[in-house]
Order: structure tokens, then sequence, then C-alpha cells
């Protein structure tokens, strides 16, 4: 669990703060994405919790446990920390990269040398072929890829991420956010992370904090957020797509039916979203589409009519106590 | 052509103590040209304004000529072998000081902050991150100041700092041809050797370390 209560921070000689009262909470186990203009305070916030930026007021918590009685370096040692130039070791290999945290905790040698393996594979990465290998033989991709298993090596509960994938082609981009989303989701791990993606931060956030001038102006699940800005500038933020988005997050069984589609529609998979089958139904010039069980075969249907139905139905409002952040859009 | 070899042969004692006396006053100025500017730079590396003003300085020192700062210790320091120390450390210090104050500077910024983000303390740091990667930079720093010394050394002679530029001096003043030669001779090989010497070391530590050299 990470949580801020009431955050600031001024730097010297800047007019306002860069972070100007933030109330934030990540319950464990889920990923909360702040995103918002340059220069709106992301990295600032996310520096406080791993204390390579001192708050000028408020508390933060980390596990429950208020950081500022905490010895930074220590509790660094503790908290994942990826950032967008990965920063990998450009002396050290790869394996000697991910062994980072793993030795400044006195791993033994044997216990760190598996673990390398372990993460590299994790993370898609064959150790045989890559754990000898320096930073500046891989791929962009690659080398994000390793920055992920270094800040997962020593298996902190809580990971921060800073623009992860800014410094990668959105094709790769696209496969490593699906990649190190599932990751972090089975491993159960606590996230905080920063992008100025929209797309990514609705595809990788259980819950996305929208930030002006050091503030959150909405946070809410990514689906909601589509659904239902609270103000303009969250709703321009999110684009005039949002409605196409939204149906991006939805499972294409919310607005299926068992009746069997007409000839000549287009089939999708079981598993895909409303956005996927409603881009087969207009490739294909249809009014509906068939809709496939994991073996295959068509297992009901889903119309035009029905997403269109199903895109004006609003997501149910969460409970305060459910959303977490709800008290950063508090009147202040 | 003079014979050359024979002069050295027929010489050799003469040969051997000026060659020590260039060693001597080549290694003492380099070690306190290590002794000032290493501690220096990294001072100074991760200030602002102070090392901006040292660079600047620096870089003026680097332009005055070495038979300048030799014959400027004259009234200063008077004639032998401390004078020429003096100048021959004044006149290596910017090579040194100037690369380790870049080089510490360039070390990637993103790879410190990733260090300090991922629990190294700032010991941690300088000993496993920014020393290794500003190694390759303050090492040619160090060849440079070597090298730069070794030949400068050869000017000591004019205020009595003896070296094998007495060769060359006295083989001048009697325009003895061999004896000037071979003392011409033995700076350049002795220039070559220092740069071939810790030319090797620095390209051993740039791989050892796998920072591109
Ligand atoms: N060390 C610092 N000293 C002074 N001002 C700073 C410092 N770090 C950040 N700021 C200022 O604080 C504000 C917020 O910066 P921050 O880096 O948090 O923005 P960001 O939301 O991460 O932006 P971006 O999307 O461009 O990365 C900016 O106005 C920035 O100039
Ligand atoms: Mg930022």
């Amino acid at each position: 669990m990470i949580r801020l209560e009431d955050i600031e921070k001024r730097f010297p000689g800047q007019a306002r703060p860069a972070v100007d009262g933030i109330e934030l909470e990540v319950p464990a186990g889920e990923t909360c994405v702040l995103i918002g203009p340059s220069g709106c305070g992301k990295t600032t916030t996310l520096r406080m919790v791993n204390r390579l930026i001192e708050p000028s007021a408020g508390r933060i918590l980390v596990e429950g446990e208020d950081i500022a009685g905490a010895d930074p370096v220590r509790l660094r040692r503790r908290i994942g920390y990826v950032i967008q130039g990965v920063g990998l070791f450009p002396h050290l290999t790869v394996g000697d990269n991910v062994a980072t945290v793993p030795r400044l905790l006195a791993w033994p040698a044997s216990r760190v040398a598996a673990r390398v393996d372990e993460m590299l594979s994790l993370v898609g990465l064959e150790p045989g072929e890559f754990r000898d290998r320096r930073p500046g033989s891989l791929s962009g991709g690659q080398r994000q890829r390793v920055g992920v298993a270094r800040a997962l090596a020593a298996d902190p509960p809580v990971m921060l991420m800073d623009e992860p994938f800014g410094a990668v082609d959105p094709v790769v981009r696209a496969r490593l956010q699906r990649d190190v989303a599932e990751i972090l989701r089975r491993l159960g791990k606590t996230v905080l992370m920063v992008t100025h993606d929209i797309d990514e931060a609705v595809r990788m956030g259980d819950r996305v904090a929208i930030m002006r001038d050091g503030r959150i102006v909405q946070c809410d699940r990514p689906e909601r957020l589509l659904a239902a800005p609270a103000e303009p500038f969250v709703a321009d933020f999110v684009g005039a797509d949002r409605g196409l988005k939204r149906l991006a997050l939805i499972p294409v069984g919310e607005a299926a039916s068992p009746r069997s589609a007409p000839a000549g529609s287009p089939t999708v998979d079981g598993g895909a979203s409303l956005q996927a089958a409603l881009a087969a139904m207009l490739a294909a010039g249809a009014e509906a589409a068939a809709v496939a069980g994991p073996d295959g075969s068509a297992i009901g249907s889903v119309t035009l009519a029905a997403i269109r139905e199903r895109a004006r139905t609003p997501p149910a409002a969460q409970s305060p106590a459910k959303t977490g952040c709800s008290l950063a859009t508090k009147a202040r | 052509m003079p014979d050359v070899i024979g002069w050295i042969w027929s010489h050799t004692a003469l040969v051997g103590r000026t060659a020590q006396e260039h060693a001597i006053l080549s290694a003492v100025a380099l070690l306190l040209v290590l002794a000032t500017s290493l501690p220096l730079g990294f001072g100074l590396a991760r200030t602002g304004r102070p090392a901006t003003l040292v660079v600047a300085a620096a870089n003026t020192l680097r332009t005055v000529p070495s038979l300048a700062l030799l014959v400027i210790m004259l009234p200063i320091l008077g004639t032998g072998f401390l004078p020429s120390v003096v100048a021959l450390t004044l006149y290596g210090l910017p090579a040194v000081l100037l690369n380790t104050i870049v080089g510490l500077r360039e070390v990637d910024a993103d790879v410190v902050e990733a260090a300090r983000g991922q629990g190294l303390s700032e010991a941690q740091i300088l000993r496993d991150v920014t020393i290794p990667l500003a190694l390759p930079v303050i090492l040619a720093g160090i060849r440079t100041a070597a090298v730069q010394i070794v030949s400068a050394a050869t000017l000591a002679v004019f205020i009595g700092g003896g070296g094998l530029g007495e060769l060359i001096s006295s083989g001048l003043a009697l325009m003895d041809m061999a004896q000037l030669t071979a003392g011409a001779l033995l700076v350049a090989l002795f220039a070559i050797a220092t740069e071939l010497t810790l030319g090797t070391l620095q390209r051993s530590f740039a791989r050892r370390f796998g920072a591109p050299a």
C-alpha cells in the first residue's frame, strides 16, 4: 500500500508549489497511474515516495509505515524503481545490473545467481543469451525489460515507474505494456506509475489520476474516467475518442447474446474487447459479429446496436472508500 | 649522421644521471599533479559556479607555454629542482583537473539517478558507478599530463633543474652533434614510452569496465 496524505512540495525559488496538496492511496496489489501535462508534478510526486525528493508538507506511508522515519537508502531497497532512461549501469553486464539490489541486501551468491536468471526469464529474456551481455548491445525494448527485471529482483512489494516505456517505439511499447502489466498483476505488486500516454494509462492502471498544476483533478477507474470526465480539462485530456477508448476496456461478453450471428459476419475471440469487435464489424461492413469460444466455435454474437447500448451505460459509480483516491478531489 | 650510439656508449654515467634526474623530476611533478588535481576535481565536479571558474582558470593556465612557466619560477623560487618541479606541476595540472571535472560531470545523470533509486549509498554510487564510468576520461587526462611533463622537463635545464635537457643544451653550446642528437633521441623515447605505457593502462581499464573508451 502507498498512501500520500496532503503532500506538498515547494522547490526553493519557485513561485508556486510543484505539488500542491495531493491525497492518494494505492491499495495493495493495485496499479495507479499518474498522468497530466508536462510539468504538472508527476515525477516530483513519484520521487517523494522513495525519498529522492523530500516533501515540504504532508505524510507518506508505504506498507503502513511513515517513510519520514525510514532510512532513505534502506527504504529504496524495498521499493522497485524504473525510470524512462532506464539508467542501466553501462559498465556492468545485464546479470550484474539485475543483481544490484540482492547484492546490496547481501544475499548469498548462489541465491543471487538463481534470482537473476529467474528475473530475466520473467521479463522474457533468455538468461543464457542475455546474462553476460552489456546493456549497450541491447535494443531499447530489451533494455526496458532489464530495467524492470532489476527493479523486481529483490521482490519489493512496491514499485515506482516513471514513464517506463517512454523511450521505445509504439509497437514494442504495446507489447511491453501488456507483458509488464501481466507480471505486476501476477506478482501482486503495488504500483505507482507515471506516463504521458493516456492509452498506456487506461491499459495499465487499475486507477488513473489526472494531474494539473500539482493537483489531482480526477482519480478513477479507467472506464469511469473515459465515461464520465469530471471536468472539461479531463475530457480534453482523455481525448475526443474517449468513447472508443472506453470500448477497448469492455470485454465483448458484456454486450454479447447467445443468438448466432447472421451469415457473413466476422468472428471475434471471446476474450476480445468491444473495440476489437466494432473494428471487425466496420472492416467487414457487417451489423454483427460472431463470438468464438476458447475452442474457436461460435458461442454467440454481438451487434452494433448492443455495442451502442453498452457504450451509453455509464459504469457504476464507486463508493469513496473503494476508489481509494476520492479524497484527492475534495474541495480545496 | 653523428655517431649517437657511440656517444651514449662512451658517456653512460652522464646519460644515466641525466635520465634519472629527468625521471625523478617528471615522476614527482606527475604525483603532485595527481595529489592536487584529483581531489580538487572530485570536490568541484558537483559544484556549479566554482567549477566553472576553475575550469576557466585551468584553460588559461593551459595556454601558458612550458618555457614561460619555468622561467617565471626564477624570480620566485630561484633555480634548481624545486622551481622545476613546481613549474612542471603547474604545466601538467590543467589536463588532469579538466578531465576529472568533465569525466565526472559527463557520467549519465540517469544512471546515477537509477543507482540512487535502487538504494546505493552516496559512497557506493561514487565507488561503483561514478568513478568507473569517469575513469577512462580521467586516465586520458593523466596520460596527456604525463607526456606533457616528460617533454617539458627537457627545459628544466634552463633553471638548473637538470634532466636530459642538459645533453641538448651542452650539445648546442659545444656544437657536439652526437651529444645533441643523443639528448633529443632519449627525450623522444622517454615521451613515447610514457605515452604507450599509460595508453595501454587506459585501454585495459576501459575494457575492464566495459565503458566505451
Ligand atoms: N529540482 C527542482 N528544482 C526546482 N524546480 C523543480 C525541480 N524539479 C522539478 N521542478 C519543477 O517542478 C514542476 C514539476 O516537475 P515534474 O518533474 O514533477 O513534472 P512532470 O509532471 O514529471 O513533467 P514531465 O511530464 O515533463 O516529466 C516543474 O515546474 C519543474 O520545473
Ligand atoms: Mg516527469
